[in-house]
């Protein structure tokens, strides 16, 4: 479990945080407690489970809902989602479960694990699990308003876009230029190997579902990608399971770069800590999109849906920046330029999830990376 | 409507004609879409450090999502080994074999249809001989999809043909009826005197109808002028030679002088007046009966025609002492035919004086009642019992009262037929509870304006 604390949350953020536990810190209690008892049994890891009651209690057991999610996302970025959704549906409780990628994957691929809605950072996995029969159609008025790139099969719909990005330290880069493209980091790196020599960091892309997304398309893309693995490799890189403990690295100055980092988690952090620079790679930048969909276990697939609107109205409708905590990406942002490569739902994504090209990918980058 | 049930036969024949041509295509497309990327992965595949490598192109699967967001299927074998993929995916054998090799199979996988494709490559490794199987597998929503929309479409398609068929039938109707119809109204225009041969232009299918149509209007003709002819030749060579009768034998009478013989004579002269009287009759009634067949109708002041009659009766009045008061109202205008009228008025006037004791007084008013002309001709005669008035109008029918008086049982007949033919009613009654007939003709009434109009 990962300490989500961060320093710069505003009064409002606390009040509610503290109100929050107030709440249902019992019942979080409990939740983990039985999640812990169910452990043994159920082979995914989980990293968090919240429990947010109804806010009206209904007394007849027919009108109270009930939305289990399992998530990626962190529940502070989630919460006021959440939060939105209760106030709209007020007799509705939620369970929020966080994992990471793969073992979302994994609970529902699997083991089929009941879950109402599931959210993944790795919309390769979420592809393959509508495209292997795992999750269920949902239409609605909401999902035809999405983008056509929002959505696949009526089954995967996407509701972010979030840029991988590289997270520097200014301290670390003091009198470098600092690098916008693959190549410039390559030649800053060669040309200053001492400096930098255990100072890297990336995503481990065996733990990592959304550290294998970006890893396979960055090899897709462009070959430079392994002649920086290979120069990353040979300085001994940092590998992480995930973007926050990259970018609090960086922030602490244990390394001084990140590479295909979560631009959006970055973001936030950087306006609150001077230390830190993101940089949108200008030779290309890989977009992600967040997927939600609605799997084939789900017991309240109608409730899910009305969730799902939910998300795609944030997503693709609404203004409304205190409830919806990604950036947001369209052809009007200035940061957003013809170098943007944005990853689309398909069938394309199923290539890098092939058992035989995955296995022989992983070992090329163990062998150029960790250099084994 | 035949030809709506053509329109809609053509329209369906077309209909399952482009819709199997359609699913064809579809099929088609799909099939060439599955076998390239079947052909890129084998062309993927290839012997590195003693082994086979199987590397997937990112191509191979993304293009299966450009058409459709089908779900996407693959297996790759070694023999019966399978390598990677779905190693549940039923593989291709026996199917339709493309000329380049590949074999194309429906299958159920799933839970769903899938289309599926499966290509084969020898590879030589170890210096054996090795054959890799390809199957690329994808669902056919698109393929329904795109199904869907051309069958919408060649719908829309057919129902529009169907109705700008219709609709250019109808038009096509229309314009050919046209000739016709201004043909017929050219006919029925005609007043009922026009017996002209037809000139309207007809459409030359139409010349057999109007040559038959002349034909007819020529005997028409022909027959109506030997009818007038007749009417005209009876009346003169009926009345010419009566009136010669009765001259000499007013003469004779003159100059017999036993009272015998001059009581002979005067029932002779009764008997050639009653004969000429009724001979008139008749040949009036033939030329009422001829005339009303074809009324030419046109404004007629009843008063004036009234009056006309009036004076021209009154020497016969006067023989008899009998005086004729007539009370006549302004624009008393009826649709009709003036000799007809004259000819009914006539009837009702000579009955009336026929029948009327000397020295007895007629009334003759000519009023309006509402939209209607009434001549009333009242007089102190024998009159009528309630029993017969429906009957009297009759032909040959005479009042069981009236046998020691001359008539021929047509004087009302005419009246009868002239006034039904004007749209007009004749009632009989009595001038009063003891005694004379009153005899009431309404006619529609016009108004100048109307006829101005």
């Amino acid at each position: 479990m990962r300490a989500v604390a961060h320093p710069w949350v505003t009064p409002c953020q606390i009040y509610q945080k503290i109100r929050a536990q107030a709440r249902f810190g019992v019942l979080v209690l409990i939740a983990l407690c039985l999640s812990v008892t169910n452990a043994t049994v159920l082979a995914y890891e989980i990293e968090s489970d919240t429990f947010f009651p109804a806010i009206e209690e209904s007394h007849s057991a027919a009108e109270s809902q009930r939305l289990e999610i399992l998530s990626t996302g962190d529940i502070d970025q989630f919460k006021p989602i959440i939060d939105d959704f209760q106030i709209r549906n007020p007799s509705v409780a939620i369970r929020y479960v966080t994992a990471s990628s793969t073992e979302v994957m994994r609970a529902i691929y699997d083991e089929q694990v009941v879950f109402d809605i599931a959210i993944s950072s790795a919309m390769d996995l979420h592809t393959k699990l509508a495209n292997d029969g795992y999750a269920q159609v949902y239409e609605s008025a909401q999902t035809q308003v999405a983008p056509d790139f929002a959505r696949w099969r009526n089954e995967v719909f996407t509701f972010t876009e979030e840029p991988a990005a590289f997270v520097v330290s200014k301290k670390a880069f003091e009198g470098l230029d600092i690098p916008t493209t693959r190549q410039a980091l390559i030649t800053i790196l060669r040309k200053h190997a001492e400096r930098f020599r255990g100072k890297i960091g990336t995503y481990d892309i065996r733990q990592s579902g959304l550290g294998y997304l970006f890893a396979g398309q960055d090899a897709r893309n462009s070959d430079t990608y392994w002649r920086l693995t290979e120069v990353m490799g040979a300085l001994g890189v940092k590998t992480y399971c995930c973007s926050s403990q990259m970018i609090q690295d960086v922030a602490e100055g244990d390394i001084a770069i990140a590479y295909n980092v979560l631009g959006s988690y970055a973001a936030t952090r950087a306006e609150q800590d001077d230390s830190i620079q993101v940089v949108l790679p200008t030779d290309y930048t890989l977009l992600m999109q967040r997927s939600v969909l609605i799997p084939k276990t789900s017991v309240s697939p109608a409730l899910a849906g009305s969730f799902i609107d939910h998300l795609l109205e944030l997503a693709w409708q609404s203004e409304d920046e205190s409830v919806y905590p990604f950036p947001r990406l369209s052809t009007e942002d200035p940061l957003l330029s013809e170098s943007h490569v944005p990853i689309r739902l398909g069938p394309g994504l199923l290539v890098y999830l092939d058992k035989a090209k995955r296995s022989r990918f992983v070992r090329e980058w163990e062998d150029s990376l960790l250099q084994k | 409507m035949s030809l709506l049930a053509c329109v809609a036969t053509v329209a369906l024949v077309l209909f399952v004609i482009v819709q199997s041509y359609a699913s064809r295509l579809a099929e088609d497309s799909q099939d060439q879409i599955l076998q390239a990327s079947a052909t890129s992965i084998l062309d993927a595949i290839s012997i590195r450090q003693g082994g086979l490598l199987v590397d997937i192109p990112y191509s191979a699967l993304s293009m299966l999502g450009t058409l459709s967001d089908d779900r996407v299927f693959y297996r790759i074998q070694r023999g019966n080994e399978t390598i990677t993929g779905y190693d549940d995916l039923p593989v291709s054998t026996g199917g339709n074999r493309s000329k380049e090799g590949f074999e194309f199979q429906t299958i159920n996988y799933r839970g769903d249809a899938v289309r599926a494709v499966t290509g084969s490559r020898d590879l030589t490794l170890n210096s054996e001989r090795v054959v890799v199987f390809v199957t690329v597998g994808q669902t056919r929503n698109g393929h329904e999809e795109v199904l869907r929309s051309i069958v919408q479409n060649t719908l829309l398609l057919c129902l529009g043909f169907v109705t700008i068929a219709s609709l250019i039938g109808y038009l096509a109707v229309q314009v050919s009826l046209m000739p016709l119809r201004e043909f017929a109204d050219a006919i029925s225009r005609r007043g009922p005197h026009d017996l002209r041969r037809v000139t309207a232009r007809a459409p030359t299918e139409m010349a057999p109808l109007v040559t038959s149509l002349n034909d007819l209007i020529d005997r028409l003709r022909f027959s109506l002028a030997r009818t007038e002819d007749f009417l005209t030749e009876a009346a003169h060579r009926v009345r010419t030679p009566l009136a010669t009768v009765r001259a000499e034998a007013e003469v004779a009478l003159h100059r017999v002088e036993k009272d015998e013989n001059r009581q002979s004579l005067r029932n002779m002269i009764r008997a050639i007046d009653q004969t000429s009287r009724a001979a008139g009759q008749l040949i009036d009634h033939a030329m009422v009966s001829y005339r009303t067949d074809s009324v030419e109708l046109k404004p007629v002041d009843v008063s004036n025609l009234c009056e006309e009659v009036i004076s021209r009766l009154a020497p016969v009045a006067e023989l008899r002492d009998i005086v004729v008061n007539v009370t006549t109202q302004a624009d008393c205008l009826v649709q009709g035919d003036a000799i007809l009228l004259q000819n009914a008025v006539q009837n009702l006037l000579d009955n009336a004086i026929k029948y009327s004791p000397s020295g007895s007084v007629i009334d003759v008013v000519i009023a309006m009642d509402g939209q209607h002309v009434i001549v009333s001709v009242s007089d102190d005669g024998i009159g009528f019992s309630d029993t017969e008035a429906e009957r009297l109008k009759q032909r040959f029918a005479r009042g069981d009262n009236a046998k020691h008086i001359a008539g021929s049982g047509l004087g009302l007949t005419i009246v009868a037929e002239v006034v039904n033919s004007h749209g007009g009613e004749l009632s009989l009654g009595r001038r009063n509870a003891f005694r004379g007939a009153k005899v009431i003709i309404r006619l529609p009434h016009i108004s100048l304006c109307e006829e101005s109009g």
